[in-house]
């Protein structure tokens, strides 16, 4: 398939830096929250291991959604804060394809 | 995983807004928009399409105030271990960040969340804790979820949780500039969903988009915004619903419907703003560091804390001026030696200006 939503290829219209994604493991922001996939959930059901696929992987509290092991979260603060609909998230830029073809403006 | 990207859509948008020959102004509330703008060049992009769009409200760090940061750094004076966001704890009082009392001597620690904080607590029960609790919904149900747990005994939060909907009604309200369209941000609205936007479109006729973060989204936002314009529509439409949902993460509302309770409350650069705060319910008080140390907070509970002098944080944080305007930017205030929050927050506009500013770079 020619878009692969799963791979990050940098867009550049106008690039200045290289594309990176966001981080805030090291707590120096706040407001961001980064996707990864939920590859172990605790007995206690509390706390999963999160694999953030750049070899970061750190334990999320998923106490503030419903999830199960192979589901992507959005992690804010060490907390699981929304699941990701990894359908949606496939048909997103066939939509957007759509309806900018649509549109007559 | 879940990035969007697409050179040609990208493209195609910028194409479609260029032949419109719009001249409109939005503002969004989000650092991380903010970054994403930035760093793509994708500000002026659409500026020399017609389109400004400024970065309003949308910094937990940058929006506390003076006073809160003065309350903790009283608590970490009488000898109490604070602990908060990184960026929080770089930010200057009137006098002092909570950062040099760190280099005092004092108990100051930075933690990735409140759970961080939680923990130290559990493991030194000599120990009084105390959490400076920022941020918008999305982090009021982080903190949320830790006083639903019953945390240990010697914990306790300085609420300076703050909601998203009531500021921009007050930015609208204060009517100092001209807002044609709201990009609404992503992940505080996972949270909320999206209804609690409908008032706005509503009342005061404003389009409004919840984006995500990557470069296409932001362009699709600003796309569906003309779009609504042109069509002489006011709605809220949800351009990221890979992740967000109307109705939003109900258990999430919940733990903060739950623990907190709404009061009118200060932002930097702002007056009072209606029921925009979150603070503990009574029945919590026993984790309220402002009913625990009421003592010791009481010296400062009239007094009126200033910004930083020079500092223009409050206009930015109106939209009224940008980074550059501000005559200490890049001169007297740098991350390395910030005025003012917005310089400090790796979400505040300065910071983001300079961390990509070509010219600040080279120097």
């Amino acid at each position: 398939m020619r878009l692969n939503i799963m791979f990050y290829i940098a867009l550049t219209i106008k690039f200045k830096h290289k594309f990176i994604i966001y981080k805030d493991i090291d707590g120096k922001t706040m407001c961001l929250a980064i996707p990864g996939k939920i590859i172990e959930i605790e007995k206690n059901k509390e706390h999963a291991m999160v694999d953030y696929g750049d070899g970061t992987k750190r334990k999320a509290n998923i106490t503030l959604v419903k999830v199960k092991k192979g589901d992507y979260v959005l992690v804010h603060a060490g907390f699981a804060i929304e699941v990701l609909d990894e359908k949606e998230a496939k048909k997103t830029l066939e939509l957007f394809k759509e309806m900018l073809s649509m549109e007559e403006l | 995983m879940f990035s969007l990207k697409d050179k040609k859509l990208a493209k195609q948008i910028v194409s479609k807004i260029k032949k419109l020959d719009v001249n409109y102004k939005f503002m969004h509330v989000c650092g991380t928009h903010q970054d994403t703008l930035v760093k793509n060049g994708l500000d002026e992009l659409l500026s020399s399409c017609g389109i400004e769009i400024s970065q309003g409200p949308g910094c937990p760090v940058c929006v506390t105030t003076p006073k809160e940061i003065e309350e903790m750094l009283i608590l970490a004076k009488k000898g109490i271990t604070v602990a908060s966001f990184g960026d929080m704890i770089n930010v200057p009082g009137e006098k002092q960040s909570l950062q040099n009392l760190k280099t005092e001597g004092y108990d100051v620690k930075t933690v990735y969340g409140i759970e961080d904080a939680v923990k130290h607590a559990a493991e030194n029960k000599d120990e009084e804790v105390v959490f400076m609790a920022v941020g918008f919904e999305t982090t009021a149900p982080t903190t949320a979820s830790v006083i639903l747990k019953k945390p240990p005994k010697n914990f306790s939060i300085l609420s300076c949780h703050r909601t998203i909907p009531p500021a921009l009604k007050s930015i609208i309200e204060m009517g100092e500039i001209k807002i044609d369209g709201l990009i609404e941000p992503g992940h505080v609205s996972t949270i909320i969903g999206t209804e609690p936007y409908e008032f706005l479109s509503k009342k005061y006729k404003i389009p409004q988009v919840v984006a995500g973060f990557e470069p296409l989204d932001i362009l699709m936002s600003v796309w569906m915004l003309v779009k609504q314009i042109k069509n002489e529509k006011a709605c809220i439409e949800n351009e990221y619903y890979r992740a967000v949902h109307k109705k939003g993460n109900e258990i999430a509302q919940k733990a903060i419907k739950d623990v907190f309770e709404t009061k009118t409350v200060k932002w930097r650069g702002f007056p009072k703003i209606k029921n925009s705060g979150l603070i503990l319910k009574d029945k919590y008080k026993e984790y309220n560091a402002r009913k625990k140390y009421e003592d010791a907070l009481k010296i400062i509970e009239n007094k009126e804390f200033k910004e930083p002098k020079g500092c223009r944080c409050g206009e930015l944080l109106r939209g009224l001026i940008t980074p550059s305007q501000c005559p200490l930017y890049a001169k007297k205030c740098t991350p390395t030696t910030p005025v003012g929050p917005c310089m400090v927050s790796f979400e505040g506009s300065c910071n983001i200006q300079f961390r990509y500013d070509k010219k600040t770079i080279k120097n």
